[in-house]
């Protein structure tokens, strides 16, 4: 639509500039991140020297992060924690969005209304009475914790997500597969469940970086280093009293950010979908 | 098939959030048996400076945080509209701010703000305008405008890529017809753009309004709350009460104090986002 002329001159001044402020704007604390890592602390802590540029690049910081302290054990936690919960999520999910979409039954209109305002009831109005639950249990310092808890943070956006790409299947393949003789179940595993991969993906994705990302729970929860996530061994692990270990700090914000990124760059236009869906009516 | 999942979210989200009820309206010390004090513990709230500090805090960083990523986020979305080499590369750099684990960018950035070693105040410093600059996250002020601008750093790629996706459903025969009746390139932005992208801006603000107004990470890892409490949100301030000074029926008071602006904004979502029968 904005192709107008006005040559290199209007191109400048609409696109290329503003679009730099932004990136700078959005980037340079990753580029921050990354020139802190490889600083030796001899450049870290050094007021003369301009803090953009490192003069002797060095691994030292990433090499006592994985060797010195439990960062390894963190990232396993997270992982492991962020793929059970985000497909607890997905089925859970499934088997809400599968009837609200496509059967008709009472009660339908109040579930949904219910699932969107689960969606939408932030984590801190419901975390105290929680964490007396799970220490009441004995939940707490083990990953069940994590596990039970992130799902009721994923599972309404994943049946949202999930119930609105139903809905743009088209009714027809279903109908043939029936009249074919084929039962309810057997229709929605063999013919429709297929069909909606993409949703699948778009929610799994969307999921796994939202778990990845939580720290609130995790920081109540597990209190010993061994059941960890990443975003809480590094705040509380990392920063010892009031001395911070900067050149670790940044070395495990790059890494811990090294796998959600790896994962979104092979799926950015799924996870594009799943950010976009709800608000864009397709 | 509907009923293991109801029965999910009832037991792990509609059970805590009525027992976080009970729970503020009990005097209840961590590992004591709770005892039942009516309201007395909204009515200390009340009365508690602190209290009305964190309510102004949260109404200040919810309302500037919102405006700017709205105009920030609208301007962003216009300018990645065009037509430009490498656009998918960039729109998926762009989001890198969301999709990072928050603790993890903002560790950086609290690191970019150090008074000493870091680039802001090395440019003052170099550049002759402060001497040795300002604490960024020990001035009260200063500390509330920081995690501003951390929050906007964070939520603008949402918003831009949001409502560049609105933008993208608008048809483009709309500006064509517009340009024939003479319409210039701001009559274009305010008779067709910004009222076909209202719907749009109103999700995605109301969105970011919620979790702006909960917002617990940034505020715990830049300042927990201080210098002085400056910069305290009702998350923080009830985090600390419960688990830091171990009451919890306070602490559940003050979280539950969060609870009638976001009912309203909730429901008003909740009926909005229902699917529409067609």
């Amino acid at each position: 639509m904005m192709v107008e002329r006005g040559g290199w001159r209007v191109r400048t001044i609409r696109l290329w500039l503003p679009l730099g402020v932004y990136m700078i704007f959005t980037l340079f604390p990753f580029y921050w991140m990354a020139v802190t890592s490889v600083k030796p602390n001899s450049e870290l802590y050094n007021r003369k020297i301009m803090p953009l540029l490192v003069y002797h690049p060095t691994f030292k910081h990433y090499v006592d992060l994985l060797t010195e302290t439990n960062f390894m054990v963190w990232t396993w936690n997270t992982l492991l924690v962020s793929a059970i919960s985000t497909a607890i999520s997905l089925v859970f999910g499934v088997m809400l969005a599968y009837p609200l979409a496509r059967m008709r039954f009472a009660g339908s209109a109040l579930i949904a209304f219910g699932v969107a305002a689960t969606y939408l009831v932030p984590q801190p109005l419901l975390f105290i009475p929680l964490a007396d639950i799970i220490y009441s249990l004995g939940l707490n310092d083990t990953l069940t914790s994590v596990i039970l808890t992130y799902p009721t943070l994923l599972i309404p956006f994943c049946a949202w997500l999930l119930m609105g790409y139903f809905r743009s299947v088209p009714h027809e393949l279903e109908d043939a597969a029936r009249i074919d003789g084929a039962t309810r179940l057997q229709t929605m595993f063999k013919v429709f469940l297929p069909l909606c991969t993409p949703g699948f993906i778009s929610a799994g994705i969307f999921a796994f970086t939202l778990a990845q990302n939580e720290f609130l729970y995790a920081l109540i929860f597990l209190t010993q280093t061994d059941v960890r996530t990443v975003p809480v061994g590094a705040i509380a692990e990392l920063v010892k009293g009031d001395v911070f270990y900067w050149g670790q700090l940044m070395a495990a914000a790059l890494l811990g950010s090294v796998p959600v990124a790896i994962i979104y760059s092979f799926f950015v236009e799924h996870y594009v979908a799943g950010l976009t869906a709800g608000a864009v009516k397709q | 098939m509907i009923i293991p999942p109801v029965l999910f979210l009832l037991l792990l989200v509609g059970y805590p959030f009525v027992y976080g009820i009970w729970l503020s309206l009990e005097d209840r010390p961590v590992a004591h048996a709770g005892k039942f004090v009516g309201l007395a513990n909204f009515i200390a709230d009340f009365h508690d400076p602190v209290f009305w500090q964190v309510v102004q805090n949260t109404f200040v960083y919810t309302f500037f945080a919102t405006v700017l990523k709205m105009v920030g986020g609208l301007g962003l979305a216009l300018v990645m509209n065009q037509d430009f080499r490498f656009k998918n590369t960039i729109r998926a750099m762009m989001l890198l701010p969301f999709i990072v684990p928050t603790v993890l960018s903002t560790i950086a950035w609290m690191w970019l703000l150090d008074p000493a070693f870091a680039p802001v105040n090395w440019f003052l410093r170099w550049s002759g305008i402060a001497n040795p600059g300002p604490s960024w996250l020990g001035n009260p002020r200063l500390a509330m405008m920081s995690l501003i601008i951390v929050n906007v750093w964070r939520g603008l790629p949402f918003y831009g890529i949001t409502l560049m996706a609105g933008l993208q459903t608008i048809s483009p025969e709309l500006y064509e017809a517009a340009t024939i009746d003479g319409a210039s390139t701001w009559d274009r932005f305010v008779y067709v753009t910004l009222p076909l992208l209202k719907p749009v801006i109103f999700i995605v603000t109301m969105f970011s309004v919620i979790f702006t107004f909960a917002d617990f990470q940034l505020v715990y890892v830049l300042t927990r709350g201080g210098p002085a409490n400056a910069t305290h949100l009702f998350a923080t301030y009830a985090f600390d009460v419960a688990m830091g000074g171990g009451q919890l029926g306070m602490g559940a008071s003050i979280a539950l104090a969060m609870l009638p602006p976001l009912a309203l904004i909730i429901i008003a979502m909740s009926l909005y986002m229902k699917p529409h029968k067609s």
